[in-house]
């Protein structure tokens, strides 16, 4: 942990200037810092020797300290880099190193943000589809055809591509619409994959990740630290299969004539993608919950109409002790009664798409 | 992955920084020079397209290719290569069958787009450096949504380029027969250019193997895809390499054409 | 703050899965698949865990390389790796089952690399008889992370179709760390911990909780370790009731970077040496061939020239002595140095710039060329690497039941999977084998957790008084400010343990070791914490180090009490393996506060894999006694073999 505080042979050690940015959410400024550093040291040393030294509190994530987890991600000197992977000998004797966190996510303490969005937006990204014929095992697939989806299955997801996107960096309300280059790699990823059995990813990119969004100013290709060619041929590549699908004049007119290529808008998260490994207890399951789904674009289409098509979830039964009875334990327990009848993850008001609820004059509406 | 439910919700704010960005390096200096090499390249074509004159070269036959192929009523005989369809309005330049279709292949290739949001738009001028707009919709909607039509002034480029190919041929064959100088090397190495960067193309690279999902099934495409996958890395140099040779060919055209100099011939 | 209000977040789960790597999430999956409410705790974020540094592959006898290959070679180089101490049954599963666990992954989206007619391409790596790692590049931990981690994802986009929410049936605990199981009698009741973020207190009441925290190295000095590594999972275990085997045995990595400085440690895969690296002394002797041992001499080359003709042709060559078990060439490099032909910054030399050309090493091993080039501006396709020995792996862990991984001693409902289990690996690992080893004993305990909560008849409840013991005992750092700095604590448990319990071991040092783990304990014991609740590193290391402290005197006692050389453990005053000791498991508990060992006998491999070995072989590990019981055996097993032929024969004849 940056304990070395002899250094190496040859040249002593010598201090240098470092602002670091310390605060949280409620505000914060840089502050300076006069440390230590040694021949052959990377900036997540000085932090490190910072934590051991004259600032124990100070938040920083890291794991690997190898530019292989991707978690030291910061600012440093303005630009979005991986602690771990920005070396000293980098910078001028004299100059001041200046370390923020990334800019783009809300700020939890010091250089720790919450970068959940892009769970989030991963959680979003249907996962892939195997095909139904063949069994583990008997998947054959050439090395050609599986090294671009290689290419992006580098990524270490340190997010510093999503940062420094100014799609959402410098326009926040964006982050809606947009899952940004990391996720545009991964439906790139699934869309080469030579035994994918979806076939909607790119109407997915367009519609759903916001991919039009782009316009490939390659900030995200600079700062990869896995130097994964993210727009030439993750986020361009994708462009194109948009433009065969949706801007051919021929396809275009195509599905005009014949209305097909339609995808709906909901694709995502109403169809049940054919391969999916389905779990044996699907459907029966003891633990199933109304859970209060924040998703806004479901919330859009409750408006628009009750969901008929929706499964109604099973209620739940809380978990009993021994005896067959609530648990009350009011002294460690987080709220001042036994737990919810409905189920604990239940939050009211329910999300509106989860009201079976239809208006009087909506059918004369429809007709 | 926090879930939604149970921990403290609500808009969490960005950390206070107060400066724009911390950059310390030169990062305004990469848009700078593309404003400045893009304007003057723009300022010197619009000046040459609408001159009108000392486009051809009627003792070696070059044409150059600003004027390529010459379709107005104006243009000198000999050098209207594909026939005479427009007026000769001055506000119609001479080459006005191809000239727009070769303004928007650069204008919505993927290059270019990138070097003019960066430095004329300023959407952004550098790496996490901020947005000069308060909004931003992207390509989402007209008319940006317009660059996807990349490919189709693809398609057309690739009949120019074979046009400016014909030309570059058809200057060997001089009024006194076969001959080769100075002029004809440079239509050469500009049509060569022209092709690379044509070629380079990121829907070219697309529409020849880029598309496939299984190389393994079509390996003269894989092998192709490859090739165009090598130029396409330096997609960047010839845009800016062709930009240089299409002036120097149209000013040594120029040149000779009014008589500042005259062109240095090897054969005939 | 006081107690009585502190919140405390709630959550009933049926499996708690403690640990989000590898086999975390293997189990999480499969305790998810059998229908349980399934959590998942990291302690970093989701998919940054320490498997990405995994860079060989996975072993699995698939045979897509050498069609000689199956799981009875698989399990015979496993037990010949770790000196035949391992539980023969788990070297047995783990075989058997490791190619099914990859076949399953490409079903969850992993891409390996392909051999020729489009399988897995599997490659060589130390101990291993054929090429059995199935890898991508030299990022195959990464690509196991990423493929588990979004087949999660994919469970969650079902259960939000199904019940509308991505957390209905499981979800991941991002930067929670775990400090106290809670117990209802013997039976695991629930788990409690703290979200990292914001300091808040996090209660799980689970009826079963499977560990799979990894192991135990930032107790060392120079480790290839992250942060998390502070054996957590190990103490919670001990203190759970639990008992842990094997704990004198730690892998030293033979090559972690030495020079810089700053990167001391990071490992240089051994495929660098499978693909044509070699060892060089300052003198620039390739001094691997003076060190192969007696058992290996038969399979390894003894001259250069046969040694560099394998590379090309594996079957009439035989392998290059830089492919030794990793201890042997740890033990090399060691000997090396102080022998004083080591490299200015104490380490030996390992070339593959003069070996290959450079286009082939960006080629083969792309990441390390990008690693070592971003990392410390050295360019291996032209100059030699500084390697030395790291820590790197603990072979001894929770001690399990080898087809459950239910945790053995006085507790119910715990389980184990991955480093953090003892047993597989014997006194060494084999490199290739832990990725196999995450996923085969991950999907098992994920299995068998959620069998055990299927047999419950009442649900374990938790204890209001453990609660509060709890929730003071995590406080009591930040309450204390007279206390030492916890860096400081933690470099000097790390000088202890690196300096006395390091590589090679003698008697005088360990007990001097005992003496100021001692000694630690007591200052331990009153560390204080500067600063608040939220996001506080210093805490945080505060409360990981009474888990380092403890499991590192299970390792030092351990050490003092195995009288031989043997794997991953050397003494310098017993330098050979004694047949008697590998009769022997040493398994520590905990009475109270303090640490107890005791001897288990192993128990006996069955005649059928027994007689997989040769005799010759088994000479070399067994005692006379069970000799005679192998000849014995041999017999029977010829007369009844010769008995069933000719039955057989008979029968043949009668169809005829």
């Amino acid at each position: 942990m940056g304990t070395e505080t002899s250094g190496a042979p040859g040249k002593p050690a010598a201090k240098r200037q470092f602002r670091i940015w310390r605060g949280d959410a409620e505000g914060g400024d840089l502050q300076d810092y006069m440390v230590e550093v040694n021949e052959g040291e990377v900036v997540l040393d000085v932090i490190h020797r910072l934590q051991a030294t004259d600032a124990p509190d100070l938040a920083c994530r890291w794991n690997c300290k190898a530019g292989k987890c991707g978690s030291c991600s910061m600012e440093i000197n303005g630009m979005p880099k991986l602690g771990c992977m920005t070396r000293m000998s980098t910078f001028e004797e004299n100059e001041t190193i200046t370390v923020t966190p990334l800019r783009t996510f809300p700020v939890i303490r010091d250089l720790v943000t919450d970068v959940s969005f892009n769970y989030e937006k991963a959680r979003e990204t249907p996962a892939f589809a195997p095909p139904t014929d063949l069994a583990p095992g008997d998947y054959r697939m050439q090395q050609v055809d599986v090294e671009r989806s290689q290419e992006f299955r580098k990524c270490i997801e340190c997010f510093l591509c999503q940062t420094v996107c100014h799609v959402i960096r410098d326009h926040d309300e964006n982050k809606q619409a947009f899952s940004g280059p990391r996720y545009f790699i991964r439906a790139a990823e699934l869309d080469m994959h030579p035994l994918d059995a979806r076939t909607d990813r790119k109407d997915y990119a367009q519609t759903e990740q916001g991919l039009g969004f782009c316009n490939i100013t390659k900030c995200c290709t600079e700062v990869c630290p896995e130097h994964i060619k993210i727009t030439d041929n993750g986020i361009i590549p994708m462009k194109e299969r948009v433009v065969d699908r949706r801007y051919d004049p021929l396809v275009w007119l195509g599905s005009k004539i014949f209305r097909r290529g339609q995808v709906p808008q909901t694709s995502v998260t109403s169809e049940h993608s054919p391969g999916a490994v389905r779990s044996s207890a699907a459907g029966g399951g003891v633990h199933s919950h109304a859970g209060g789904s924040h998703d806004a674009q479901a919330e859009v289409q409750a408006q628009q109409g009750v969901n008929w098509h929706r499964e109604v979830p099973h209620p739940t039964a809380p978990a009993v002790d021994a005896s067959g009875k609530l648990p009350l334990t009011e002294l460690t327990f987080d709220r001042a009664a036994a737990p919810s009848p409905f189920g604990d993850d239940v939050t009211f008001p329910l999300p509106p798409e989860h009201l079976n609820f239809a208006h009087p004059t909506q059918d004369e509406r429809n007709h | 992955m926090t879930s939604s439910a149970t921990r403290p919700q609500g808009v969490r704010a960005r950390a206070a920084i107060a400066a724009k960005t911390l950059r310390t390096d030169r990062w305004w200096f990469a848009p700078l020079i593309t404003v400045i090499g893009l304007s003057a390249w723009v300022a010197y074509a619009t000046v040459r397209v609408f001159m009108h004159k000392w486009y051809w070269v009627e003792e070696f036959s070059y044409l150059t290719p600003f004027y390529s192929p010459c379709v107005t009523d104006r243009c000198i005989p000999e050098a209207s290569h594909f026939g005479q369809y427009l007026p000769g309005w001055w506000i119609i330049p001479d080459a006005a069958f191809t000239l727009p279709f070769l303004l928007l292949f650069r204008l919505t290739c993927y290059y270019y787009r990138k070097a003019y949001y960066r430095s004329f738009w300023l959407s952004p001028p550098a790496c996490a450096v901020p947005d000069g707009h308060a909004s931003y919709s992207g390509e989402t909607r007209f008319p940006l949504i317009v660059q996807n039509s990349h490919r189709y002034f693809f398609y057309f480029a690739v009949i120019i380029s074979l046009i400016n190919s014909w030309d570059a041929i058809l200057a060997f064959n001089t009024p006194q027969g076969f001959g080769i100088g100075l002029g004809n090397l440079i239509l050469l190495g500009n049509v060569i250019m022209l092709w690379a960067y044509t070629i380079s193309c990121h829907s070219c690279r697309h529409i020849i193997g880029g598309r496939l999902k299984h190389f393994s099934k079509h390996p003269v495409r894989y092998r192709a895809w490859g090739y165009i996958s090598w130029l396409n890395v330096r997609h960047m140099q010839l845009a800016w390499i062709t930009l240089g040779t299409l002036a120097l060919t149209d000013f040594y055209v120029m040149s000779v054409a009014a008589g500042w100099i005259s062109d240095l011939r090897f054969i005939n | 703050m006081t107690t009585t209000t502190t919140r405390i977040e709630r959550h009933h789960y049926d499996v708690v899965v403690i640990g989000a790597g590898g086999a975390g999430l293997r189990a999480a999956i499969e305790a998810r698949l059998a229908g349980k409410k399934t959590a998942i705790i990291s302690k970093s974020l989701f998919g940054k865990a320490h498997t990405v540094m995994a860079e060989g592959g996975a072993a699995a006898a698939m045979g897509n390389v050498n069609s000689r290959d199956s799981w009875q070679v698989h399990f015979r180089d496993t037990m010949r790796g770790g000196k035949f101490l391992n539980n023969f049954r788990m070297a047995e599963l783990h075989a058997k089952e490791s190619p099914q666990r990859i076949w399953e992954l490409e079903t969850y989206g992993a891409l390996f690399d392909r051999t020729k007619d489009g399988k897995i391409s599997q490659r060589n790596f130390g101990g291993h008889e054929y090429p059995r790692l199935a890898h991508v590049g030299d990022r195959t931990g990464l690509e196991l992370i990423r493929t588990l981690q979004q087949k999660i994802v994919s469970l969650q986009q079902e259960d939000k179709r199904e019940h509308g929410s991505y957390d209905a049936r499981i979800r991941v605990f991002d930067e929670t760390t775990i400090t106290e199981l809670l117990l209802d009698g013997d039976r695991i009741a629930g788990a409690f911990g703290y979200y990292r973020e914001s300091g808040e207190f996090i209660l799980f009441e689970a009826p079963a909780v499977v560990l799979a925290t990894g192991g135990v190295g930032r107790s060392y000095k120079v480790t290839s370790n992250s942060w998390e590594y502070t054996g957590d999972g190990h103490a919670l275990a001990l203190r759970a009731g639990a008992t842990l085997i094997n704990m004198e045995f730690l892998q030293f990595h033979p090559t972690g970077m030495v020079w810089p400085p700053s990167v001391k440690g990071i490992l240089v895969t051994e495929s660098v040496r499978g693909d044509g690296g070699i060892l060089k002394n300052s003198e620039g002797k390739r001094f691997m061939f003076d060190y192969v041992p007696d058992v290996f001499r038969k399979q390894y080359a003894e001259t250069p020239e046969e040694a560099d003709r394998w590379y090309t042709d594996p079957d009439n060559n035989r392998r290059p002595p830089e492919l030794l078990p990793r201890d042997e060439v740890a033990r090399a490099i060691n000997s090396e140095v102080k022998a004083g032909r080591g490299t200015p910054a104490g380490g030996v030399y390992l070339d593959i710039a003069s070996r290959l050309p450079a286009e082939e090493i960006r080629r083969r091993l792309p990441s390390m060329h990008h690693q070592f080039k971003g990392l410390a501006d050295v360019d291996i396709t032209k100059e030699a690497m500084e390697v030395g020995p790291t820590c790197h792996y603990v072979m001894g862990g929770i001690e399990v039941d080898p087809d459950s991984g239910a945790a053995y001693g006085s507790v119910r409902g715990l389980f184990a999977a991955g480093e953090v289990s003892g047993g597989m690996h014997g006194s060494n690992r084999l490199g290739g084998n832990s990725l196999s080893d995450l996923l085969v004993f991950g999907k098992r305990a994920g299995g068998h957790a959620a069998t055990y909560v299927d047999q419950l008849t009442g649900r374990p409840r938790v204890a209001v008084t453990a609660v509060e013991t709890a929730v003071e005992t995590a406080l009591a750092p930040l309450h204390r400010d007279t206390g030492e700095n916890p860096y400081t604590l933690q470099q000097d448990l790390q000088a202890v343990m690196g300096d006395l319990v390091g590589i090679i071991r003698r008697e005088a040092e360990l007990e001097d070791a005992l003496v100021r783990l001692a000694e630690l304990r007591e200052r331990v014991a009153k560390v204080s914490a500067a600063g608040g609740r939220k996001y506080n590193p210093g805490w945080h290391l505060a409360l990981d180090l009474r888990n380092m402290l403890v499991v590192s005197e299970c390792t030092a006692k351990a050490a003092l009490e195995r009288r031989e050389s043997r794997g991953g453990h050397t003494r310098e005053d017993f330098p050979t393996m004694d047949p008697q000791w590998r009769r022997v498991n040493l398994v520590c508990s905990l009475a109270g506060d303090v640490v107890r060992l005791a001897r288990k006998p192993l128990p006996k491999m069955r005649p059928e894999l027994v007689g997989l070995f040769d005799r010759a072989e088994l000479a070399k590990y067994l005692t006379d006694e069970e000799l005679t019981e192998f000849d014995a055996l041999v017999a029977t097993d010829a007369a009844t073999g010769a008995a069933a032929d000719t039955a057989a024969d008979a029968d043949a004849e009668k169809e005829r």
